[in-house]
């Protein structure tokens, strides 16, 4: 409660400004990481950074209807994995040199594939959050769900595009003659990506749009009695989340070259859920934090034994019973505004 | 007669076999107060939440200004210029109390797809808001989270946050409810001070406001109007005195 005091309303200029110094210090360090990790010795952490900063964009994405909208979509890997399949596909007619559906010529670039990624799967959350939000609570989340295992199956019976086993890409889209197959190059992409995600998101969460999606998510019928229809607002967060989720399942798919119904799996959607939750519901970066400490989590945990996601499960349950807010929560600043309490 | 500002024709809702609003028919003049009057359970909040929209009718007609309210939505009728607050106060309580006034005001703006822009240092918002909530006695408490305000506080940001929409009719769901003596009397005064420019209709168990703020009065019994008139004739009237007024209001 004491800690919730201070947020709302304006804070005082001196700490905005602090704020953005530690920010911008962050962002600086965090550039460095992948020309200092080699000099330790660390080269291969290098790599597992880059998912952190990737998986962290889809937990932010997540983090906007989740957190600040209240909307738990339990499907939100849908949009992470067309966006992943949209870089792949496109990828693979580039390379056969057959256009697609004999119409829209395939690319390697960068520039083309990851706006495509990131407007397809902007068009998917259109389509299927504009019939699920026609519900709420339980029957919201089952046909999130529902609607993201529907595509799982589609892209699973998709033959062509390597059906249960995927796509391998065998090289990373081009980028203005930067080499993304190289580890720090890709780590520093997905960063640049995750910053501006960010910046996107905190002006949003702060805007009048923001507003109205605090006010749904504290109380829907209070934001009605003030003449706004809800349903709307909703559909345009739906659709921003679904884009940063295209985002980053196209970035992924340039990290890993490869793409598979795997990344659309409910498991997938669950992950991202723990990752928003284990970071701090509602704040800006708490969906930063949870990303990386999950990842991290399971790398560590997977080198020191067989059975880690048996003791990954009780150590999240620890967060959650322990640190209310998640970590951003336990670190004592939310960076975010307008974080709910409940 | 002017034409009134709202106009409700046989007016029913039923919770499966509960008959909850039984064929209710009352109007609301232009500056009018008119109290709806009841005992607990009588229908008077679900009446209400049937004519801004959040609970469809079974039947009967509500005209808003003439205008027939069928099929709109209840954020619709807001816009209209139909405010209303609610009986126990439904405000967003993580915000701050200009926070919420300041939804009102932008509501009231239009719309809302405004995505960059930082809305808490929107001078267009602040200033407003600012000036409803000084209107509604609560400029020290701008900044106060709302859980961390008063029920009576509560009560009087409800009010504040209704009036920012600059309603042509306010109905108002026992706005003196959990109040004191005092509070009591201050939100009458408020009230008495906006008569005449929004038309009202007040659901009230304070007999004491009722008597001293309403033009006209309805008594509602198991969803049915049992009697309308001038308060003094409520007040006398037999049947009344057996359903309601029994409890020492002399
Ligand atoms: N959603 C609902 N479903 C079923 N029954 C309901 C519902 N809402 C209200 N009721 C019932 O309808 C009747 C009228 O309730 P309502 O809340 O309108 O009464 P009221 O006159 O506002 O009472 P009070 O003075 O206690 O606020 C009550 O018997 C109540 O139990
Ligand atoms: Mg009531």
């Amino acid at each position: 409660m004491a800690r919730a005091a201070v947020e709302p309303g304006l804070r005082p200029l001196a700490w905005e400004m602090r704020g953005r110094v530690a920010l911008a210090l962050a962002f600086v360090l965090l550039a460095a990481l992948p020309f200092v990790l080699p000099l330790l010795g660390a080269q291969a952490v290098v790599g597992l950074a880059t998912r952190m900063l990737i998986y962290a964009i889809a937990a932010a994405s997540l983090n906007l209807i989740l957190g600040y909208a209240g909307l738990v979509s339990f499907g939100h890997a849908a949009y992470y994995g067309v966006g992943a399949y949209v870089v792949g596909i496109l990828y693979a007619h580039w390379a056969s040199d057959e256009p697609l559906l004999g119409l829209v010529p395939g690319t390697d670039q960068f520039l083309l594939a990851v706006p495509a990624a990131v407007i397809v799967s902007g068009l998917a959350a259109l389509v299927l959050g504009a019939l699920s939000l026609r519900t709420s609570g339980v029957q919201f989340i089952m046909i999130t769900l529902a609607f993201a295992q529907m595509l799982f199956f589609l892209f699973v019976s998709l033959d062509h595009y390597g059906g249960d086993d995927g796509l391998i890409m065998r090289r990373p889209n081009a980028l203005l003659g930067l080499n993304l197959r190289d580890d720090a190059t890709m780590y520093l992409v997905a960063l640049g990506a995750l910053a501006l995600y960010l910046l996107l998101l905190s002006r949003i969460v702060r805007s009048r749009f923001g507003r109205v999606l605090s006010g749904i998510r504290q109380d829907e019928r209070r934001v009605i009695a003030l003449g706004i229809e809800p349903y709307p607002y909703k559909l345009a967060a739906f659709v921003i989340a679904g884009m940063g989720a295209g985002l980053a399942g196209a970035l992924m798919a340039n990290m890993t070259r490869f793409v598979s119904p795997d990344m659309l799996h409910w498991t997938k959607s669950g992950e991202f859920m723990i990752m928003v939750i284990l970071g701090g519901v509602g704040s800006l970066f708490g969906p930063v934090l949870g990303a990386a400490c999950l990842i991290g989590l399971e790398y560590v945990l997977a080198g020191l034994t067989e059975d880690w996601q048996f003791y990954l499960g009780p150590l999240l349950v620890l967060v959650v019973l322990f640190a209310r807010g998640g970590l951003s929560g336990l670190l004592g600043r939310r960076a975010g505004v307008g974080g709910s309490d409940g | 007669m002017a034409e009134p500002v709202l106009r409700i024709e046989g007016l029913v809702k039923r919770f499966g076999g509960l008959l909850a609003t039984n064929e209710l028919s009352l109007d609301v003049g232009p500056g009018e107060i008119h109290a709806l009057i009841g005992p607990n359970g009588a229908g008077k909040s679900t009446a209400i939440a049937q004519i801004a929209g959040e609970l469809p009718s079974d039947s009967g007609r509500i005209l808003f200004e003439g205008r027939d309210l069928a099929g709109l939505s209840g954020a619709a009728r807001a816009r209209l210029g139909l405010g209303r607050t609610f009986q126990v106060p439904r405000l967003l309580e993580d915000d701050t109390a200009l926070d919420n006034v300041a939804l009102a005001i932008q509501a009231r703006q239009g719309h809302s797809f405004r995505f960059w822009a930082d809305a808490r240092r929107d001078a267009g918002l602040r200033g407003p808001a600012m000036a409803a909530l000084e209107r509604a006695a609560l400029a020290d408490r701008a900044e106060t989270r709302v859980a961390d305000l008063s029920h009576g506080e509560h009560k009087q940001l409800e009010l504040a946050v209704a009036l920012a929409l600059g309603p042509r009719m306010l109905l108002l769901d026992e706005p003196m409810a959990g109040l004191g003596a005092t509070e009591s009397r201050q939100m009458t005064a408020i009230l008495q001070g906006l008569k005449g420019q929004v038309a009202m209709l007040l659901v009230e168990h304070d007999m004491d406001a009722v008597f001293a703020l309403a033009d006209r009065v309805t008594v509602l019994v198991y969803g049915r109007a049992i009697a309308t008139g001038l308060p003094e004739e409520i007040r006398a009237d037999p049947e009344v005195r057996a359903a309601y007024l029994t409890e020492g209001d002399a």
